[in-house]
């Protein structure tokens, strides 16, 4: 079990400050409580074990299978060449993984994942990395919309553009796109944060609950209950280290983004108790 | 769901027929009821080339008589063709009740619009016909299946030209038969043809103020507002460019809908973006999609592309 007693930097950045106790109370990783977070279809694999194959004449479930396959031969480094923009690749995998696709993926790439590094050397469909939980996911080119949606951990990266609701309903982890985001990005976002370097479309945090948006471009509207707040010195740091680590950095400097927070005044705040408000969060 | 799809070759002819073929039948899964293809080749002088039906698929199952009544009903078009002097230069029997015919007018006898109308309206007098296209460049096709059904049927794979627009319906709030399948010819402008994926709301309100205009719908499929809506405006003398920027607004509901003419093509997506759409672009070719994976399988090779955003109305010169 975590150390609750822990004081963690996150609770100076002001990003947990309630005071969470019994069904609600939050667990925070430790190494000590690693075998908690073993999966049944997760797989010992090596890192420094390379494979590859061609998934240019494949159907999207063998591609899915083989993928399986080589983890459970213990290949950890798995190089996806020609995908050819094919949906739901990627899907599913628990554990620690190096895994490239050389090119394009559709719809619902890399969803549900829960611990490998997938970097993606072309544009990805609507809503890649769905209920990613952790690791890290890179996008080198665009990206579609529902670009994160509902995201728990991790840190998820296009370093193009991305349409239309990116990080909607993400309940953790951070998301950075690197150009533009489309309309109602960060849509009832509940923890998490989200960075985007370049403008953000209309409708933005639209009904957040929670969490912390961060903008380098313009915004065209704020949506409904998303207000302006200011990035402290903590956040700016925090800021620079995480673009600086996926490559990319803030158009003026980390400290001049725009942040976006919840203003807290929609019909759930007011109706509901305390103790309610953290189980809804 | 539905899937749409469009192409411009900026260097000359292609062959669109075969390649949108391929683009559609990679959407197959967004829809698998019916196909359409609104192609766009050479154009053959001053000649029309149009394209109408007389009767439904599913009407030639039902009935002892209906071969009959369809030769009937054919007959009677082309009567009514050639009781203008407008003369049956080339025709074609696609199906059973479908006809590709090319027409020649004197004088341009139909160039304007309202002339267009009124030659239309003759036509489709007649029980069951239903002109799917008419213009200099347009070639309009549409039936039940998914697109490799109807490109075969059809013969489309060998026809040539520069740009198309395409639709594999999945039928939500109108029947499955061809007169609710997409494109929808912007009657009576000819060869401007639309395609769409989506939802409009307020598709009734508009629809009975466009039939106090005078503009007829044949089906009850929302799509075909549309159609119809930027026909209305072009009568007006709006630009189509300005004609879809003001459908963005005055349209409600989530939509993503690609329009052609003869020289241009266009798109536009609600100011929610709530329908997809992949863009690919180069200094030969645009490629456009509801999915990516209807662009690469014309272009195998790793290739850049992007949605376009919210609200956004794009059009391209051929």
């Amino acid at each position: 079990m975590a150390n609750l007693d822990t004081q963690h930097k996150s609770h100076d950045m002001g990003l947990h400050q309630e005071q969470l106790t019994g069904r609600t109370q939050q667990v925070f990783f430790s190494p000590a409580a690693e075998d908690n977070f073993l999966y049944p279809e997760s797989f010992d694999v090596d890192l420094d074990n390379k494979a590859e194959f061609d998934a240019g004449e494949m159907e999207i479930s063998a591609i899915n299978l083989k993928i399986r396959a080589l983890m459970q031969a213990g290949h950890g480094h798995i190089v996806v060449k020609n995908p050819l923009a094919k949906h739901s690749l990627g899907v599913g995998i628990l554990n620690r993984l190096k895994l490239e696709f050389i090119g394009s993926l559709g719809y619902f790439g890399c969803g549900l994942i829960d611990g490998p590094n997938v970097r993606v050397h072309g544009r990805v469909g609507w809503s890649f990395a769905e209920n990613m939980m952790a690791g890290t996911a890179v996008v080198e080119k665009n990206a579609g919309s529902t670009f994160g949606a509902a995201i728990r951990g991790g840190d998820l990266v296009c370093k193009g553009d991305v349409g239309s609701r990116t990080g909607i309903d993400q309940k953790g982890g951070t998301i950075i796109v690197g150009g533009r985001s489309g309309a109602f990005s960060g849509f009832m976002m509940q923890r998490g944060r989200m960075i985007i370097l370049g403008d953000a479309g209309i409708n933005l945090g639209d009904s957040m609950y929670d969490g912390t948006i961060y903008v380098g471009g313009k915004i065209a509207s704020l949506g409904v209950d998303a207000v302006p707040g200011e990035v402290n010195e903590l956040e700016a740091d925090w800021l620079e280290r995480k673009l600086s680590a996926h490559g990319l950095s803030a158009p003026n400097g980390a400290r001049n983004l725009q942040k976006i927070v919840a203003g807290k005044k929609l019909w759930n705040y007011d109706n509901l108790e305390p103790t309610e408000k953290k189980i809804v969060l | 769901m539905c899937g749409i799809a469009g192409l411009i070759h900026r260097d000359g002819s292609a062959e669109i027929g075969s390649e949108l073929t391929s683009m559609l039948q990679a959407l197959k899964h967004r829809g698998p009821d019916s196909s359409g293809f609104a192609l766009y080749g050479e154009p053959q002088g001053d000649d029309y080339m149009l394209r109408f039906k007389v009767a439904e698929q599913e009407d030639m199952a039902h009935g002892f008589d209906i071969r009959d009544e369809v030769k009937k009903r054919k007959a009677l078009v082309d009567e009514r063709i050639e009781s203008g002097g407008t003369k049956i230069v080339e025709q074609e029997n696609a199906t059973d009740y479908a006809f590709r015919y090319r027409l020649s007018f004197d004088n341009g006898a139909v160039d304007d619009h309202s002339n267009m109308k009124r030659f239309a309206d003759y036509l489709e007098d007649v029980e069951g016909a239903e002109i799917l296209s008419m213009g200099r460049a347009l070639e309009l096709v549409k039936d039940l299946g998914d697109a490799t059904r109807v490109s075969d049927q059809y013969q489309l794979g060998t026809f040539t030209g520069t740009h198309a627009i395409g639709h594999t319906r999945m039928a939500t709030e109108s029947d499955v038969d061809i007169r609710s399948a997409h494109p929808y010819w912007a009657y009576p402008f000819s060869d401007v043809s639309v395609v769409h994926n989506g939802q409009l709301t307020n598709y009734w309100g508009f629809r009975r103020e466009m039939e106090r205009r005078g503009h007829r719908f044949m089906s009850n499929c929302d799509s075909e507002l549309i159609a119809v809506y930027l026909a209305d405006r072009m009568a007006d003398g709006m630009p189509l460019k300005e004609a879809m920027d003001l459908s963005v607004s005055e349209l409600d509901g989530v939509f993503t809908y690609l329009v052609a003419t003869a020289d241009s093509l266009g798109m536009a997506k609600d100011t929610m973006a709530a329908k997809p759409m992949v863009l690919y672009e180069s200094d030969t070719f645009i490629g456009l999609a509801s999915e990516e994976v209807a662009i690469r399988s014309i272009f195998p090779d790793e290739i850049d592309t992007w949605d376009p955003y919210e609200g956004e109305v794009m059009v391209w010169q051929i």
